[in-house]
């Protein structure tokens, strides 16, 4: 992994030095807190029901009614966030032509590839992380268990972890940032909504690869505090298939001599 | 030490070059000269391990392109045609991180940036952002990315083009400074700055080399008549007359436009100067010059690019 922390240091300064990181953070903090507070309204809301009729409510508490639905929500903004976060890291450098002098610096292709992919997961997790103060308040008050909501923040980070690696891959198919988000978003949400596709395709067979290429019914486990081993194998697969094409396709341009 | 081996691209079905080989020995200046489009680049991009031959094989400090790419990367300093860098870094910030790929330790960074920024004479754009900078600068910042970690190669794709003869003659000055130690292949299409700065030249043509040699020796080589040209104040029939008895004289025009300027063509191997100066004194013609005019690299070019075409014309 020679060269990895130039490049990664390198890439971190770009996305911070860039408006687009800035109008995703104020667009994304402020969806988040929008959410944030609507949810919570409506879980005080419930809340006042479940005092009357406690059976409506079943084994779930309140702080956790309100965890499942606030993460919901914070993965479906991460579908947008994800492809603007990432449609520079490789088509900039095409455009611009640098990707030659990156080509001809000592820095392995891999390097390359896991530098800006953490530097991206490293921007991801700081937005992520933003929303914390309100989290932390709110169970410090309803004093909640901390372990589903450890369970959930770790599913939105496998999520966004998958994303990213396709926005990568997504990256290096071509010079234009614009097309590069919009591959990224397409196939993000064909991939979100493919479970919906089991209920209507008719051989079970398909069907289940259907529901198992589903990148949201795998976080649904995760947002309620269930630690599926097989939800955090699909995530980390998803992320390792996508960081390996995008190595091919790195190789691929060095041997079509495209630049 | 640049050595290549028959090397030759293909970009799809196009060929871009074909079975190209030479040998830069260590601390040499080479120059590598073509037209647009003759392939410079191409051969450039193989040997700085950009991209792979699609036949052949290169060594650079005796290390194989392909199986020592990396080990490669780390001694050559590279400055790609157009200088592509990264607009919206400083240029302190830039070469932090080149300096950082190349592999220059931490403890050694200050002094390496602090030694390429005085050598390039970047002090005063040093916390500028390179997108600010001018066509001058941005190649100045380009060449100081090429000079970090003390590479023993340098590889110069076009460095001077686009800049004003000001700053062609700063960055050839930088080049002169750096050439002590160094192996450097300098690719260029102006002939005059490969002409003051190489010892020896590689010409390219459509894919192929077709000469490499000291630019004296592809004078003599080519040169297939001695020209001497005489300017003449006074009246010059009489000269012209006996000028053309003179054994050795293959060809001789004359252009009249106050003065008679007459360019004599002889034959490569015999010098007839003293005998024309002798006859332009004797004659009475009022000798203004006399030289002998020596073939430039720029013909040469033209004549080893007009003979390539020449001869594929009569294939």
């Amino acid at each position: 992994m020679k060269g990895f922390w130039p490049v990664f240091k390198k890439e971190l300064y770009a996305m911070f030095m860039s408006p687009i990181f800035y109008a995703v953070a104020f667009f994304f903090l402020l969806l988040s807190g929008v959410f944030f507070y609507l949810i919570l309204r409506q879980v005080i809301m419930f809340s006042y029901q479940v005092a009357q009729n406690p059976a409506i409510a079943g084994n779930v508490t309140m702080p956790e009614l309100f965890m499942r639905s606030f993460l919901w929500n914070i993965s479906v903004i991460t579908l947008f966030v994800a492809p603007l976060l990432t449609m520079r890291l490789y088509a900039e450098e095409r455009k611009s032509g640098t990707l030659e002098l990156l080509y001809t610096y000592p820095v392995s292709d891999l390097a390359t590839v896991a530098a800006k992919f953490s530097a991206c997961m490293t921007t991801y997790t700081i937005l992520i992380a933003a929303t914390l103060p309100g989290v932390i308040m709110l169970i410090s008050i309803a004093d909640s268990s901390w372990k589903p909501i450890l369970c959930g923040y770790a599913g939105l980070l496998l999520l966004g972890s998958a994303f990213i690696s396709l926005g990568t891959f997504a990256s290096t198919l071509t010079k234009n940032q614009i097309i590069s988000a919009i591959i990224t978003f397409g196939i993000l949400l064909v991939l979100w909504f493919i479970g919906e596709a089991k209920e209507v395709v008719s051989p079970p067979a398909v069907a289940s690869v259907f529901a198992y290429l589903s990148v949201s019914d795998h976080l649904k486990g995760l947002v309620k505090g269930l630690l599926d081993s097989r939800d955090i194998v699909f995530y980390l697969v998803f992320t390792a298939f996508f960081l390996f094409l995008t190595l091919r396709q790195m190789s691929s341009y060095r041997w079509r001599a495209m630049v | 030490m640049i050595e290549a081996e028959g090397l030759t691209k293909f970009y799809g079905p196009r060929r871009a070059i074909r079975n190209v080989s030479f040998q830069i020995e260590k601390g040499e200046v080479v120059g590598f000269l073509g037209p647009n489009g003759a392939g410079k680049s191409t051969t450039i991009r193989i040997l700085t391990c950009y991209m792979p031959p699609s036949e052949g094989t290169a060594t650079v400090e005796g290390m194989h392109i392909l199986e020592d790419s990396l080990r490669i990367r780390q001694k050559i300093g590279y400055l790609p045609e157009n200088v592509p860098l990264y607009n919206d870094l400083t240029v302190n910030r830039f070469l932090r991180f080149a300096a950082g790929a190349k592999g220059v330790e931490a403890k050694r960074m200050r002094s390496e940036l602090g030694r390429v920024i005085s050598s390039c004479g970047l002090e005063k754009v040093e916390n500028r952002i390179i997108g600010h900078l001018s066509k001058g600068f941005r190649q100045r910042v380009g060449l100081a990315q090429a000079l970090l970690n003390n590479p023993s190669v340098l590889i110069l794709d076009e460095p001077t083009i686009g800049l004003d003869p000001t700053q062609i003659v700063e960055i050839r000055r930088i080049i002169e400074e750096l050439r002590e130690d160094r192996t450097i292949l300098l690719s260029s299409h102006i002939l005059p700055e490969v002409a003051q700065i190489c010892k020896r030249v590689i010409i390219i043509n459509k894919g192929e080399i077709v000469a490499t040699d000291s630019p004296a020796n592809l004078t003599s080589q080519l040169q297939k008549t001695s020209t001497i040209l005489v300017e003449l104040s006074g009246p010059s029939a009489e000269f012209a007359q006996a000028i053309e008895n003179l054994d050795g004289i293959q060809k001789v025009t004359v252009e009249n436009n106050g003065t008679s300027r007459f360019q004599i063509e002889t034959a490569p191997s015999v010098d007839l100067r003293p005998e024309i100066a002798a006859l332009a004194v004797q004659k009475g013609c009022g000798l203004l010059e006399l030289r002998a005019v020596q073939l430039s690299l720029e013909d040469i070019f033209m004549q080893l690019v007009t003979e390539e075409s020449t001869q594929e014309g009569a294939e």
